[in-house]
């Protein structure tokens, strides 16, 4: 039976859009049940403080509110905020959904309001007094490490989190035989992931069918289920969770926070629909951080280049508590830290310490980028070391195409890859040779143009389960209905990712549709079989291929139907233009409507066969995939002001099979721009106090419109063979290899005044110190402004 | 205590008494049920809530509702009327046809103000759509494909009025 | 996100809001575009008991040419002043200014009136308004006054304008020939407020000798201020990039109190003081040039 590919490789139009262009999609705030009630939270202002008592006395008694609760309050009725994350020797740090006698970070909920209307649960939630004795704050991660810093879990004796070593090949060994040593500190600055919806739920218990219906903007509705009814007690049946239209979560929605735990209660505890919308600042307080990594890095390199071995100790600040997989994400971090490159011998050393600030956890890309960024940034001080191009030093350390799968010493084993191809590709596109030409040019007038590379790997379609902390597979089913159309059930819960297209695509192609007879479902717990979700850049290798095993269980059962009928050998049938029909005789044929007519209606099928036409699978994946690219940034910086201008950025991915090129387009753009805020404009600042500076978006910048370039993205197509589609997964590619790039480029810019490294984000006035150091040291150029006038900036 | 207030909103007379603090856009959304204008901040910046006030392009979260009394209001469930061709208006077409969104979020509000750049500038350049868009934040597509959107609905309102 | 409860007046004219104000007192809180106002309520941080809109009094929206002046009612908003063909041809500084506020929405709700009067250190309006030497015109039960912009500003989000009192126009010159303008500013990332913006305005005479020069710097200190000592360096003499350098290297007076936060250093912002009102000179010479040939 061929598949002829008609729109799978397509770019398609996608089918989620109209709803979306018109106004007429369903987030979560825009429901609206009878009697709903809105809940509004009394959250910390302290980062470390004891509480002394709460009064909710006026709050109770002001006009229109239902219920005030506090940790006390809730006592029995509920566990802790869970963590699927194990680690060895880790210690517990388990968070209350409401604070009880401590809290921990600015932003923690200790008390909440139930009332009528949203204006009346703000109006009350100003008027529940809570009385704090503030603790010595723990902000520094290093700091927190030291003896004598106050410990936030008085269970334990420090703020050590745990411990993870991980060492391959002989590291000893490499570094004895090293002609030099490279070393450098880095900071992966702690981010926001500012999904443009913030979070919000929406419960509903209905007592006599004894359901509890929750909607959330969530990744993960199926999980999310799952720890409802553990954290309520409850037997599972009775969760229904449904996340509807998504407004983006890149991993900040991949969790079970206490606000979804706590609305699910109150709508059972208190008998009415309950409602909680979070506002930026909550959003900038108590949802997920990202990142927040200090690397130590250490390159043992010969004097031709060659990579004999890596050490890498990594601070990672984790936050006050965990969330849902808060310590496993570093250790992400260092499976990867090896990059693309071939080197023997590998040591990681990570430490996961308690800080007073929010938990991070996975945020688009989860310790990849940060893996990324210290292997690229190590890999251009090598190069400027060695007074080597940086992509020299990067090709001569690849592993050859035909070394392929290839097995690194932190244990992975890479699936398919050509990174000479790629980087060629992206050097050429970019035209590279001429820009360094200009480059030196530039340099002569007193203009400043850096050119970054980054050649990167990334792991995605998280995984097999028995990499994965709760489960790696995914599930599909494909249903057709009597009339002949189709739904397919998919338990990723995509949300941006355009999934209701391309799994569409995948059906029509399989099935010989129109994208148009199929219709993709997701985000419902009632409806789609249990699924794990979308994230790790899973949705397509894992979810498409259970929706591609499913269909062809469905296709090969319509075959010997129509096999049957025809009197014909299904091997020899086609499904196409919603026909059956013999590959040698076109004529001969059956519509794809009264083949699955025949499956309902039972009167013609072979002896034997069940009737009706369902399918599900569950795929497993035998491995992770892994993509991979070459970037090139080209950057200006203004020496005047330290601004630097983006000109030209270059990306040239291989994500293995392409379904629709558009949304691949889509995911590697956003991505991009997601790494240009990393590399230049975002960073959570706390202060010395634990307070959220940026606490805001008028205080926390992401990437606008005109920050960015016309990104100029091409492909290279190297199949994966872990899944019969060859997909490999795109969602977090742009993240993963842009922030080195960016910032390669802006230390090549600045390599004239002597600068070999410079740590995220790279801010305008951290490069106009590092420019006026070195005029102060003499001896360095002086320059005339660069890039004055020009309208588009990288502010 | 209320206050009356009258909104032409997608072409319909809407009269409510209304507390004074009531944001516009909770009006929209909780008093009308127009869910198509968004929320993503408290301070002015995302653009998420973008309608068309009296013609130009505003922040409804940044707006009471007592202040749009006797306005016309158009939000993105009025825009296809405003294409005059009974389907979508062209800058909805052109984020569907360019894939100018993922998640949707942003994508009432960054639709609504496009509409007033073409209305005020028909053939915009690269840059000044970038520029005209500088009040709304997208966190997901990387705004190139909003700027082909932008493009192609320039290009297809320019050819419906040759 | 939601504002604390207030009592609500749409006056609509000028008259009536002034006895509004009168009978409330420091209560009250005049509303205009409501960009500066409306996010600090909704962040709680301002919590006024009554709320007077100016919005409704349309007599205090006009852009129109007086005795040699150029009037703008308080109530005439960015995107008007952006737009204003008056304007562009006749005092182009303040167009310039007002295409660097904000973004599109922002400009078109905000009003120059309830920008000068909220006085923002970092607002852009300002800047412009004291190069332009501009007059600011506040009425109250008593009558109307005439301020200079330079006595206008006293502190950061303080003005001179007295309790009962309401702007009501600003007045700009028309600008004699050989002028040059340009407003230069760096952004602050996320909000988009001016860390520093320069203001230039700068006249030619004879001989390419700048016969009158000013400077209006917003961002760096507390208040916006006239940059005198630039002005000085300048007058009277030949134009020249050096020396426009060199005057600019006087940007920030010794007694200035810089401003420092999150986004830039007291030592940062001074540096960019003396970078951007060199570029805004230049850019203004430029023009100036341009329109004497
Ligand atoms: C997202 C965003 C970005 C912005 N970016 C910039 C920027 O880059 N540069 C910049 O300069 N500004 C910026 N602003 C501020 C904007 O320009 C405001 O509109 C302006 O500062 C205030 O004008 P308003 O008409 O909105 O005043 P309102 O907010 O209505 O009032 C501001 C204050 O002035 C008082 N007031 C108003 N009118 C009068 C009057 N006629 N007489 C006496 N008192 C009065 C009010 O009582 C209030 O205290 C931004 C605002 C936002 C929301
Ligand atoms: S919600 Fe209005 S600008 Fe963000
Ligand atoms: S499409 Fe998701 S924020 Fe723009």
């Amino acid at each position: 039976m061929a598949t002829a590919t008609r729109y799978i490789g397509r770019p398609l139009k996608r089918k989620e859009d109209p709803r979306l262009i018109q106004g007429l999609a369903h987030y979560v705030d825009d429901l609206r049940l009878p009697e709903m009630h809105y809940v509004a939270f009394v959250r910390s202002p302290h980062a470390h403080a004891r509480i002394r008592s709460i009064d909710t006395t006026r709050a109770q008694t002001a006009p229109g509110v239902l219920a005030v609760l506090t940790g006390q309050d809730l006592d029995k009725a509920m566990g802790v905020i869970p963590c699927a994350a194990q680690l060895p020797e880790m210690k517990l740090a388990l968070r209350p959904p409401l604070a009880k006698e401590r809290v921990l970070f600015v932003g923690e909920p200790v008390a909440l309001v139930v009332a009528a209307d949203r204006y009346t649960a703000r109006d009350a939630a100003e008027l529940v007094e809570v009385e704090y004795e503030p603790l010595t704050p723990v902000v520094d991660p290093e700091k927190a490490l030291a003896k004598g810093a106050p410990v936030l879990h008085p269970q334990y004796s420090d703020n050590v989190a745990y411990r993870w070593e991980l060492e391959g090949g002989d590291v000893k060994a490499a570094f004895a035989k090293a002609d030099k040593v490279i070393r450098q500190r880095m900071v992966n600055q702690r981010l926001i992931p500012v999904a443009m919806e913030p979070r919000a739920v929406v419960a509903d218990y209905q007592p006599g069918e004894n359901q509890l219906t929750v909607w959330s903007s969530t990744q993960i509705p199926h999980l999310l289920r799952t720890q409802i009814a553990a954290v309520l007690g409850v037997p599972e049946y009775v969760v229904h969770v449904i996340a509807p239209e998504v407004g983006g979560g890149f991993g900040s929605k991949l969790n079970v926070y206490a606000e979804e735990v706590l609305v699910a209660h109150l709508a059972m505890r208190l008998g009415k629909p309950m409602k909680w919308t979070e506002s930026r600042r909550e959003n900038f307080q108590a949802t997920i951080h990202g990142r927040d990594q200090i690397a130590t890095m250490e390159l043992a390199v010969r004097r031709d280049g060659t990579i004999l071995g890596l050490r890498c100790r990594i601070l990672a600040d984790l936050g006050a508590y965990y969330q849902l997989l808060t310590p496993l994400i570093p250790t992400l971090t260092g499976l990867m830290i090896c990059g693309c490159y071939k080197i023997p011998a590998v040591r990681v050393e990570i430490t996961g310490v308690f800080t007073n600030k929010m938990a991070t956890d996975a945020y688009r890309g989860a310790g990849r980028p940060e893996a990324t960024y210290f292997i690229e940034r190590a890999m251009d001080l090598v190069a400027a070391e060695l007074k080597k191009d940086p992509a020299e030093i990067r090709r001569k350390n690849f592993p050859q195409p035909k070394e392929f799968p290839y097995a690194t010493p932190t244990g992975l084993i890479y699936d398919s890859a050509n990174y000479q191809k790629s980087l060629d590709a992206a050097l050429k596109k970019s035209n590279y040779r001429k820009l360094r030409a200009q480059q030196a040019k530039l340099r002569r007038q007193g203009r400043y143009l850096g050119i970054g590379l980054s050649t990167y790997v990334e792991i995605c379609a998280m995984g097999p389960s028995s990499a994965m902390p709760a489960g790696g597979w995914e599930s599909a089913t494909v249903r057709v209905e009597p009339t002949g159309k189709v739904n397919v059930l998919t338990g990723a819960s995509p949300h941006g990712q355009g999934q209701e297209t391309s799994f569409a695509q995948i059906a029509a192609d399989l099935l010989g549709l129109e994208p148009d007879d199929i219709r993709v479902v997701h985000g419902d717990t009632a409806v789609v079989p249990y699924g794990i979700g979308t994230f790790g850049s899973r949705a397509t290798a894992v979810g498409g291929t259970a929706v591609y095993t499913a269909l062809t269980k469905v296709r090969d059962k319509l075959a010997a139907i129509a096999g049957h009928i025809l009197q014909e050998d299904p091997k020899r049938l086609v499904f196409r233009d919603r026909k059956i029909f013999l590959k040698s005789n076109p004529a001969k044929s059956l519509a794809f409507a009264e083949a699955v007519s025949a499956a309902y209606v039972a009167k013609t099928l072979p002896p034997g066969m069940e009737p009706g036409l369902e399918a599900t699978h569950f795929f497993e994946p035998s491995n992770f995939t892994f993509p991979f690219g070459a970037h090139v940034a080209v950057v200006e910086v203004d020496a005047e002001t330290g601004e630097v201008h983006l000109l030209r950025y270059v990306a040239v991915d291989d994500c293995g099979r392409v379904i629709n090129p558009l949304l691949v387009d889509g995911q590697v753009h956003g991505g991009i721009v997601q790494s240009l805020g990393q590399a230049f404009l975002e960073e959570a600042v706390y202060d010395e106090n634990g307070q959220l500076l940026t606490g805001e978006l008028t205080d926390y910048a992401i990437p606008r419109a005109w920050d960015v370039p016309r990104l100029e993205t091409a492909r290279t197509v190297t199949p994966s063979p872990v899944n019969p589609l060859g997909v490999k997964g795109v969602g977090e590619a742009g993240t993963i290899g842009a922030t080195p790039a960016l910032i390669n480029a802006v230390v090549d810019a600045l390599a004239p005044f002597g600068v070999r490294h410079l740590d995220m984000p790279a801010r305008r006035e951290r490069i106009w110190q590092l420019i006026r150091r070195a005029r102060q040291a003499g001896s360095r150029p002086t320059a005339r402004r660069a890039g004055a006038g020009r309208d588009r900036r990288v502010r | 205590m209320g206050v009356v207030i009258q909104v032409r909103v997608n072409g319909k007379t809407r009269q409510h008494e209304v507390e004074p603090r009531l944001l516009f856009v909770h009006y929209l959304r909780d008093v009308l049920g127009l869910t198509g204008t968004h929320i993503g901040c408290e301070t002015s910046l995302c653009g998420a809530c973008t309608v068309l006030l009296n013609g130009k392009a505003v922040k409804s979260c940044t707006l009471l509702a007592v202040q749009a009394d006797g306005a016309e209001v158009v939000t993105i469930e009025g825009l296809a009327a405003l294409g005059g061709n009974g389907g979508l208006h062209p800058v909805q077409e052109g984020f569907w046809e360019k894939h100018g969104l993922q998640c949707g979020y942003c994508t009432p509000g960054m639709i609504l103000a496009a509409v007033e750049l073409l209305q005020a500038n028909p053939k915009p350049k690269e840059e000044e759509i970038r520029r005209a868009l500088a009040g709304n934040l997208c966190r997901c597509t990387g705004y190139q494909h909003i700027v082909d959107a932008v493009q192609f609905a320039a290009k297809k309102m320019a050819a419906g009025k040759r | 996100m939601i504002p604390a409860a207030f009592e609500y007046h749409a006056p609509k004219s000028l008259e009536e809001a002034l006895r509004l104000l009168n009978r409330h007192g420091s209560e009250a809180k005049l509303l205009a575009g409501g960009h500066s106002l409306l996010p600090l309520m909704k962040l709680r941080l301002a919590a006024p008991r009554c709320v007077i809109d100016l919005g409704r009094i349309h007599a205090l929206r006009y852009i129109r040419e007086e005795n040699g002046r150029i009037a703008i009612g308080a109530l005439t908003t960015h995107t008007e002043v952006l737009e204003s063909p008056l304007l562009r041809t006749k005092c182009p500084l303040l167009p310039q200014t007002a295409w660097e506020i904000g973004d599109v929405q922002v400009r078109n709700r905000g009003t120059i009136g309830g920008s000068l009067a909220h006085a923002d250190p970092a607002a852009d309006y300002p800047a412009a308004v004291l190069a332009l030497d501009a007059e600011i015109v506040a009425a109250s039960a008593d009558g109307t006054r005439t301020l200079r912009a330079a006595e206008f500003f006293v502190d950061m989000l303080t003005t001179a304008l007295l309790p009962g009192e309401i702007l009501t126009e600003v007045r700009v010159p028309v600008l004699p020939p050989g002028t040059g303008t340009a407003y230069r500013k760096l952004h602050q990332p996320a909000s988009g407020f001016a860390i520093v913006g320069a203001a230039a305005r700068l006249t030619l005479g004879s001989g390419g000798k700048v016969e009158r020069v000013a400077v209006g710097l917003t961002g760096v200190a507390p208040k916006a201020y006239r940059a005198a000592a630039v002005e000085k360096a300048l007058t009277g003499k030949k134009a020249s990039e050096k020396l426009l350098a060199e005057a600019a290297r006087h940007a920030v007076p010794q007694d200035v109190e810089l401003l420092s936060d999150l986004h830039a250093s007291a030592e940062y912002r001074k540096a960019m003081a003396v970078v951007f009102t060199r570029r805004a000179l230049e850019d203004a010479l430029a023009r100036a040039q341009s329109k004497k040939r």
